[in-house]
C-alpha cells in the first residue's frame, strides 16, 4: 500500500516547495532544542563533573537516582510542568504555558540528568588518569573541575549530542507544555503526530525523514567543528 | 584560553536567541481549549484568519479531546472553551467556571466500518440497533476511550443499546485512548467498526477501503457550544478579547464564516446560533 519511494518522494518535494509554514516550523524545533540543550549543558557539565572527580557521603546513591532520571518519561515531565505553569500552579502568574519557554524548560528537565550522568562518567575516568597530578600540583577543587571538563571537551560534544538527540525527537512533554498551537509553539515532532492522526501518514513520514535530515545535519556541523579544533590543537 | 572564552561567548548568544521572546508584544491573543474535530477538520484555519483580519486579535488553538479540554479551561489555561458535550459543559458553567454556553453549530457522528462489513449493519439508520449487532456478532469495534464528547457520544449510545462495553473492553470492544484521528489508525489498521464525526471522517487521509456504514440517527447530532471561561475565578482571563471572539462566533458574519468551509464540495459544519 505504501512504498517508501513515494515518501522519500514526497519528503524530498517538502524540501523543495519549503514555504514559510515550514520553515518556522523546523526553525522553532532547533531553538527549543537547541536552549534546552545548552541550558542542560550549563547545569549537567559541572554537575556531573562534581559528582565525577570527588568522593562525598551518599554519591553511590546520587549516582544511581542520577541514572535512572536519564529514563524520565517525557510526558510525566510534561505534565509535572503544565501543572506548576498551569494558570492554578504555583508558577501560572509568569504566563507561560503555551509558549516555546515553557517547551525549553520540560526538555531542559528532560536533558540535564542525561547530560550529568554521562559527563559524571567521563569525568571520572578522566580523573582516576589525572588525580596524582592535581594532587602535586595542589589545584583547587574549581581549577580541577576546569581543567577536567576542559580536557574531556571532545567527549564532552558526543555527551551534547546526545542530549540533542533525545530532546529534538521528544513529543510527549512538549506537546502538553507547548499545545502544538500553529505558528507558535508547533514543532516537528508535534507537526508529525498531528498529520499522523489526521491520516496524512505519507506527509508525516516525509517530515520525519526532514528531521532525520536535520538531526544529521547539527551531528556533522558539531563533528566537523570538533574535526577542525582538534587539527588546530595538534598543529 | 581564547578558545574557551569563544566557546563561552557562542554558548551565551545562543542562549538570549532561544529564550528571547520573538513574538510581538502588542499583537493581542487569546487561548481557545477546543477539539482534536473542529482542529483536524481543517475548520480553525478557515475561520480563524477571517476573525483576525477583522479584529486584529490572535486566537491559539489548543486541540484535545473534550475531557482534558475542559480541565485545562477549569485550570485556567484557555480564555475560551469550544467543545461538544453538552451535560459536562452545562456542568462547567453551572459549577462557575464558565460565564453562559452558547449553541455555535452542529454535525453528526457516523459510523464507519470495513467494506467487507462482518456484522452486516452497512445501510442502517438506528445506531442503537447496529450497534447492538455488531456486539452480537463480536465485531471488533474500536473506541476513543479517552473522555472526548465522541467518546461520551459513543457510550450514551451504547447504554441505549443495552450493552456493558466496560465489561467486555480488551476482546471485541477496544479503547485505543487517542484521538479521533488516531483511533481511525488503529481501528482501520485492525478492521474495526469506529464511531467517528463526519467532519474529521470527510477530512481524513487514510480512508483504506472503509466507508460509512450507520448514519442518519438523530440520537447521532453532534453539537458544539462556546463558553467563556469565568474571570471572577482566574484574573488571567482576557474575558474582553474571549467575548469578542464569542460574539464574532454567534454572529452572521461567524456563522456564514463557519457554513462555507467546505472539502470537496461538502460542508463540515452547520451553523445554528439562537441568533
Amino acid at each position: 500500500m505504501f512504498s517508501f519511494f513515494d515518501i522519500l518522494t514526497e519528503a524530498l518535494g517538502l524540501i523543495l516547495s519549503w514555504d514559510r509554514a515550514l520553515s518556522e516550523i523546523v526553525l522553532l524545533s532547533l531553538r527549543v532544542t537547541l536552549t534546552a540543550v545548552a541550558l542542560a549543558c550549563l547545569i549537567g557539565l559541572p554537575a556531573g563533573a562534581l559528582i565525577g572527580a570527588f568522593r562525598f557521603p551518599g554519591r553511590t546513591i546520587v549516582t544511581v537516582i542520577l541514572n535512572a532520571l536519564m529514563g524520565l518519561p517525557p510526558v510525566v515531565v510534561g505534565l509535572v510542568v503544565y501543572l506548576m505553569l498551569s494558570a492554578s500552579g504555583p508558577l501560572g502568574v509568569l504566563g507561560l504555558l503555551y509558549t516555546p519557554t515553557a517547551m525549553i524548560i520540560a526538555q531542559t528537565i528532560l536533558v540535564t540528568p542525561i547530560v550529568a550522568a554521562l559527563t559524571k562518567q567521563v569525568v571520572e575516568d578522566l580523573h582516576g588518569e589525572y588525580a596524582e597530578q592535581f594532587a602535586s600540583f595542589g589545584l583547587r577543587a574549581h581549577d580541577r573541575i576546569a581543567a577536567l571538563l576542559w580536557d574531556a571537551r571532545y567527549s564532552l560534544l558526543t555527551v551534547a549530542l546526545a542530549g540533542f538527540g533525545r530532546a529534538v525527537a521528544e513529543v510527549g512533554a512538549v506537546l502538553i507544555v507547548g499545545g502544538n498551537i500553529n505558528h507558535v509553539t508547533r514543532v516537528m515532532t508535534t507537526t508529525i503526530a498531528l498529520e499522523t492522526s489526521k491520516g496524512n501518514l505519507e506527509l508525516a513520514l516525509a517530515l520525519g525523514v526532514l528531521l532525520l535530515t536535520i538531526a544529521v545535519i547539527v551531528n556533522a556541523a558539531v563533528m566537523a567543528l570538533r574535526a577542525s579544533a582538534v587539527r588546530a590543537a595538534y598543529a | 584560553m581564547l578558545r574557551r572564552h569563544v566557546f563561552s561567548l557562542v554558548a551565551a548568544a545562543l542562549l538570549v536567541l532561544g529564550l528571547a521572546d520573538t513574538t510581538d508584544a502588542q499583537d493581542q491573543f487569546i487561548v481557545v481549549q477546543s477539539t482534536t474535530s473542529t482542529q483536524n477538520s481543517g475548520l480553525f484555519d478557515h475561520i480563524l484568519p477571517i476573525f483576525r483580519d477583522k479584529t486584529g486579535i490572535e486566537v491559539r488553538v489548543v486541540a484535545v479531546g473534550t475531557g482534558q479540554a475542559i480541565k485545562n479551561a477549569m485550570n485556567g489555561d484557555g480564555d475560551v472553551l469550544f467543545v461538544h458535550a453538552r451535560a459536562a459543559e452545562e456542568k462547567f458553567v453551572a459549577e462557575g467556571y464558565g460565564v453562559m454556553r452558547s449553541d455555535v453549530m452542529y454535525n453528526d457522528f457516523v459510523i464507519v466500518g470495513p467494506s467487507a462489513d462482518p456484522a452486516g449493519v452497512a445501510g442502517m439508520t438506528d445506531a442503537t440497533a447496529a450497534l447492538a449487532q455488531i456486539a452480537e456478532a463480536e465485531a471488533p469495534f474500536a473506541s476513543r476511550g479517552d473522555d472526548s464528547g465522541t467518546h461520551k457520544a459513543e457510550l450514551t449510545l451504547w447504554a441505549e443499546a443495552g450493552i456493558d462495553v466496560v465489561a467486555v473492553s480488551g476482546g471485541w470492544y477496544r479503547e485505543t485512548g487517542s484521538g479521533m484521528g488516531v483511533t481511525l489508525n488503529t481501528g482501520i489498521g485492525m478492521g474495526a467498526y469506529v464511531l467517528t464525526d463526519r467532519a474529521t471522517w470527510i477530512a481524513y487521509g487514510n480512508k483504506g477501503a472503509y466507508q460509512i456504514v450507520v448514519e442518519g440517527d438523530p440520537k447521532m447530532f453532534n453539537q458544539y457550544g462556546i463558553i467563556l471561561v469565568n474571570p471572577a475565578k482566574h484574573p488571567n482571563i482576557k474575558a474582553e478579547a474571549g467575548q469578542a471572539f464569542i460574539d464574532w462566533v454567534l454572529s452572521d458574519a461567524g456563522q456564514q464564516a463557519i457554513a462555507d468551509y467546505k472539502i470537496n464540495g461538502q460542508q463540515l459544519f452547520f451553523p445554528n446560533a439562537d441568533g
